[in-house]
């Protein structure tokens, strides 16, 4: 149930947030010399077609998961919105170098990756589409092998019939 | 499915029962006391101030994902673009801040208000595009965009200010006022629901997925990023949608109809926060 | 021109927690429009988060992550003050960048 005053404790973290620390540019940043920007070589478009879960694993890491309750998922259990769905990863797993997550019941199940440098935590939060209720599946790599959590979210359609 | 029927036998039981209040005359201020007092009554447990969250209120599921989405809000960018067009003037150098009181900043929350001059109500969305029309600027459409930026931008200047809506003393007035109040209650469209069927008699059960927000504050968060539009919306918007919804012809935005019945609501919003603007399923 | 970026780079001891939200389509390719006809994929493919020289964190996105999208993960070694630079290039090619400051 609601906490107390949460909502305003919201409210203000958002004015308090908006104040301090963010930054929106005029489109031009400097650039410095010699650095990479967003590089779409990167992107593994092999992995991204692939329409079957078992076969966006093998193409992005070449080796199937175990299941591990080290692999934290933070996801709702009924998704208000099927095109806009918070999803966390996390895990406690030692040298991570990725993360990716997969919708199984979407075209093609690989949703995102990310990979994680040394320095950097093994977590990230980002906002998914799903297209119905669907296993989500957190992949994360870990001293060269794959460690998976899965939860199901529901996902269906609005009332409003809009 | 069950869900779907019980909803609506509710709804035709129900419909069109205004919380009781005095017969014939208008008394807003019983309207006002008797509406607060259904929905505290009906939801004991919810904080005064958190109807303005709608659906949120409601649902502690639906308010987690909401949490994490306020964390850093797609309609920071209509923001954003609102306060950019604030501060860009018209070709006349006129701005939008010297058609309205203390130049726009702080003073959402004072809208709609009932114009004794031209016998009519004025909202915020109608005020700025008269704005713009009276600086030889063409109106922006009332639904989305330009609009909707500049509603969110005056709304996030008022951010946590009480609604403070007035009937001045006039007849006019109490006739807009109730002409408002009737257009809520009334039945219309195929569904043959009024806009109290789900957000009084209703609130805060499901339809299909959706946690009908209660009617108490559900402008308060307006314009809104609305997932299922993806993007933003003004009160136009929504209530042109709604009426699609329940399968009846929208009315025009900002007809007369639209801006009475947002003069009720927003009445009936007095002392409850702006919250807006907000991010919505 | 508004950049299509916004960043909140907040350092806490040694951990600076960094949170991205950019206006971006994000078409997924299995749309269609009002006359029927399918609306082409549109969606940002590489996102690059670099700090002293370094990248930090690297999202490859999909289709499938939502419109104007959000990110956030957190790095050590950035310090209040320290320029941390956001970019991104999408499936057409397009593409912007940001530099902030981590408060």
């Amino acid at each position: 149930m609601p906490k107390q005053n949460r909502p305003d404790r919201t409210r203000r973290l958002i004015l308090q947030s908006a104040l301090a620390g963010l930054v929106t540019g005029c489109g031009l940043a400097w650039w410095p010399k010699g650095a990479r920007a967003a590089d779409a070589a990167l992107w593994p478009k092999d992995a991204f077609t692939q329409k079957t879960e078992a076969d966006a694993i093998k193409a992005l890491y070449g080796k199937a998961a175990d299941a591990s309750d080290q692999v934290k998922l933070d996801a709702p259990e009924i998704a208000e919105n099927g095109a806009v769905v918070p999803i966390a990863v996390s895990s406690a797993l030692p040298n991570v170098t990725s993360i990716s997550i997969m919708v199984s019941e979407n075209p093609f199940p690989l949703a995102a990756s990310y990979k994680i440098p040394p320095g950097t935590s093994a977590m990230v939060a980002n906002r998914l589409k799903m297209a119905k209720t669907s296993k989500v599946v957190a992949l994360v790599e870990s001293d060269g092998k794959i460690y998976s959590a899965t939860k199901e979210v529901k996902v269906t359609v609005g009332g409003c019939g809009g | 499915m069950l869900r779907v029927i019980a909803v609506l036998i509710a709804a035709l039981f129900f419909a069109g029962a205004r919380p009781a209040a005095a017969a014939d005359a208008v008394n807003p201020d019983a309207d006002f006391k008797a509406f607060r007092d259904y929905f505290t009554k009906k939801f004991p447990k919810v904080p005064l101030n958190d109807f303005v969250n709608g659906p949120y209120s409601m649902d502690a599921g639906l308010r987690k994902q909401w949490e994490a989405i306020e964390d850093f809000p797609p309609y920071d960018f209509a923001v954003d673009r609102g306060k950019d067009m604030f501060a860009t003037p018209f070709k006349n150098g006129k701005t939008y801040g010297d058609c309205f009181p203390n130049k726009g900043i702080g003073v959402r929350q004072d809208y709609p208000y009932f114009d004794l001059k031209t016998g009519e109500v004025i909202t915020l969305e109608l005020a700025l595009n008269r704005c713009r029309e009276t600086n030889g600027e063409a109106p922006y459409s009332y639904l989305k965009d330009e609009m909707a930026s500049l509603t969110a931008y005056m709304a996030f200047t008022s951010r946590g200010k009480p609604f403070d809506i007035k009937i001045p003393n006039d007849p006019r007035a109490r006739v807009a006022y109730e002409n408002g109040a009737k257009y809520f209650y009334s039945q219309r469209g195929q569904l043959n629901f009024s806009c109290a069927s789900c957000h009084v008699q209703s609130a805060g059960e499901h339809i299909r997925t959706e946690v009908l927000a209660p009617a108490l504050g559900i402008l308060a968060a307006m314009p809104i990023y609305r997932s299922e539009w993806g993007g933003m919306g003004t009160i136009s918007r929504r209530f042109v949608t709604c009426n699609s919804q329940v399968r009846g012809v929208p009315l025009e935005p900002q007809d007369e109809n639209y801006r009475d019945v947002e003069y009720y609501l927003s009445y009936m919003a007095n002392g409850l926060p702006i919250s807006g603007p907000g991010a919505r399923p | 021109m508004a950049s299509t970026i916004r960043v909140r780079a907040i350092a806490s001891g040694d951990v600076t927690e960094v949170q991205a939200l950019v206006q971006h389509p994000m078409d997924s390719g299995f749309v269609k429009d009002a006359q029927g006809n399918l609306i082409p994929p549109h969606h940002i493919e590489v996102v690059d988060f670099q700090h002293a020289g370094k990248t930090v964190f690297t999202a490859l996105w999909g289709p499938a992550v939502a419109k104007d999208p959000y990110i956030k993960f957190s790095f050590k070694g950035g310090q209040k003050g320290d320029d941390i630079s956001v970019s991104w290039v999408d499936n057409k090619g397009d593409s912007d960048s940001l530099t902030a400051k981590i408060s």
